[in-house]
């Protein structure tokens, strides 16, 4: 019983870091409509930043974190404004296969910088294993599971509570009609990608300070990953985002201790498959119906 | 003295002519009525003045500032507002919220401000909510604040979609066939409210109608527009007895 319920608290811990970086996902297709590939890089990127402003530039811990989710931030805006924006007007299709080049070109930059091979990062997390009756709770975990909880509750906070916040749920229902309401359509668009691109940093802190290695293409599979999370609970629904990510985190980290860890993969996308069968919007997301 | 000068207005979408020289003088606390057939070109005349579509030729001013070249949230903001032909609310947000967020981006906030002073955000946001309220009411509105605006009936979304231009504080409204789709009752009570709003506002307003009756019983002077080029202009008596007019219209 104690195991099932340790398995469940770490398949939160990683549910958490999923429903963060989906939500990047989410809110960039919700307001530009289309998929950013190069967002799980982000992660990476925050990865190296940390170490270097850490071990290099010798920040303490604290500083090191908010420039490193900062960088990120403006990295996010300047893809946008560099790659994306230009195409904003072309088929979708364009933008996807500028995604994908942007995502190779990140961890091309970085396996130039700092070679394939993985470096060793030893955790800024610092708590000890916390014991509860018979349930042993890793402190890293304790540790995501309220800066995740924070971040989540912030944004929800944010998007329907202030002003910034109505712009991105006008923009994302109607663009021109949100631009005739007065809001600035490039900068919403941009504070989208900064937003989705500093929970990507977060995401990313949280990442390495469990598995404690960085390496160039340490962003793909979590970013893939969170990709499903965003489609499973619903692509363009934030609600959704939590609910995929947290899901698939549990269901990932359950039939990986008592299934098999080789199929635990195979055995959370096939839950994907299931879901998008039986509701195609995701679990959040709402059915269009075209009125004729 | 002239609220919008509008001197030859024109532009072309490849080798199509959609509007050709339109002249509009509009004077402060004008209610004025822009008509004319099918693919006159009226729908691209209100893109032209907010900033959707960049004229060809022609000038643009209002209150004496150009507009031409200025993107659509900045022509907002100096004071044009408008609806929409077929109703583009936000339908996911609630009737409140979406009168907010055109109050909001008129006389806003910054996003720092709203992070540094929690304090005032609250108040701010508090005064916020009876001013979207109180828009609210005029439109009788205010009982539903709280539904999806996609959930409304017809006739009270095309109120709300007033109601959200109102909310940017326009010096001028454009209204995109306000009566489209309602019956004869709605249509009269809808004649009533804009009455209402320009007494109330002191604003001038600009509308597109089909609705003879509607244009005829509220409107001061009319333009009649007939293949992007203007046919006919004047008070509403003249113009609908112009026989250029009726064969427009009806044909020969």
């Amino acid at each position: 019983m104690e195991s099932i319920i340790e398995q469940f608290i770490n398949g939160l811990r990683s549910g958490s870091i999923y429903a963060l970086i989906a939500l990047g996902y989410t809110m960039v297709y919700g307001i530009a409509k289309m998929i950013n590939f190069a967002h799980g890089d982000i992660i990476m990127v925050g990865a190296y930043v940390l170490y270097v402003s850490i071990t290099d530039l010798k920040m303490p811990v604290i500083p090191a974190v908010l420039f490193t989710i900062i960088v990120c931030a403006i990295l996010g805006i300047v893809i946008e404004k560099v790659a994306y924006k230009p195409l904003r007007k072309a088929p979708p299709l364009a933008v996807l296969i500028t995604a994908i080049g942007v995502s190779y070109l990140l961890q091309s930059v970085a396996l130039l910088i700092f070679t394939a091979n993985p470096i060793t990062f030893k955790s800024i997390i610092n708590l000890d294993t916390i014991k509860i009756g018979g349930i042993t709770i890793p402190g890293i975990t304790i540790v995501t599971l309220v800066v995740t909880s924070v971040c989540m509750i912030a944004l929800t906070l944010f998007i329907n509570k202030t002003k910034a916040g109505s712009a991105m749920r006008a923009v994302s229902e109607d663009k021109a009609a949100a631009q005739l309401m007065g809001i600035n359509v490039n900068r919403t668009i941009s504070l989208t990608f900064a937003i989705g691109s500093a929970l990507a940093a977060v995401a990313g802190i949280m990442f390495i300070c469990q598995f404690q290695s960085i390496k160039p293409t340490l962003g793909a599979l979590p970013g893939i990953k969170a990709f499903v999370a965003a489609v499973l609970g619903g692509i363009g629904s934030v609600p959704g985002a939590m609910l995929g990510g947290i899901l698939l985190g549990v269901i990932e980290s359950l039939s990986k201790a008592y299934l098999s860890t080789e199929l635990s993969d195979a055995i959370v996308f096939g839950v994907l498959v299931i879901v998008l069968l039986v509701k195609p919007s995701g679990l959040l997301g709402k059915n269009r119906i075209e009125k004729v | 003295m002239n609220l919008l000068e509008v001197k030859n207005l024109g532009i072309s979408f490849g080798g199509l002519r959609a509007v050709d020289n339109v002249n509009l003088l509009i004077e402060k606390g004008q209610l004025y009525g822009l008509i004319g057939p099918n693919g006159a070109g009226k729908t691209t005349v209100f893109n032209l003045l907010t900033g959707v579509y960049r004229p060809t030729d022609g000038t643009i001013k209002l209150d004496g500032v150009d507009l031409v070249g200025k993107s659509p949230s900045e022509i907002c903001k100096s004071g044009i507002a408008r609806t929409f032909q077929n109703i583009r609310l936000f339908k996911k947000m609630t009737v409140l919220d979406n009168v907010k967020t055109a109050l909001h981006n008129q006389q806003g906030y910054s996003l720092a401000e709203s992070f540094l002073h929690l304090g005032s955000y609250f108040k701010r946001e508090k005064s916020m909510d009876e001013k979207a309220l109180e828009i609210l009411k005029v439109f009788d509105l205010d009982g539903q604040a709280h539904y999806l605006a996609g959930n409304l009936p017809y006739g009270k979304q095309r109120k709300l979609e007033i109601a959200r231009g109102l909310a940017t504080n326009p010096k001028l409204l454009l209204l995109d066939e306000p009566a489209a789709g309602m019956n004869p009752n709605e249509t009269a009570e809808l004649m009533d409210t804009i009455q209402l709003v320009r007494k109330r506002y002191g604003i001038t307003i600009l509308l597109i109608e089909h609705d003879m009756k509607l244009v005829s019983g509220i409107c001061e002077k009319i333009l009649v527009l007939n293949f992007g080029m203007e046919l006919a202009a004047g008070t509403p008596e003249d113009v609908l007895n112009n026989p250029e007019v009726i064969t427009a219209y009806l044909g020969e």
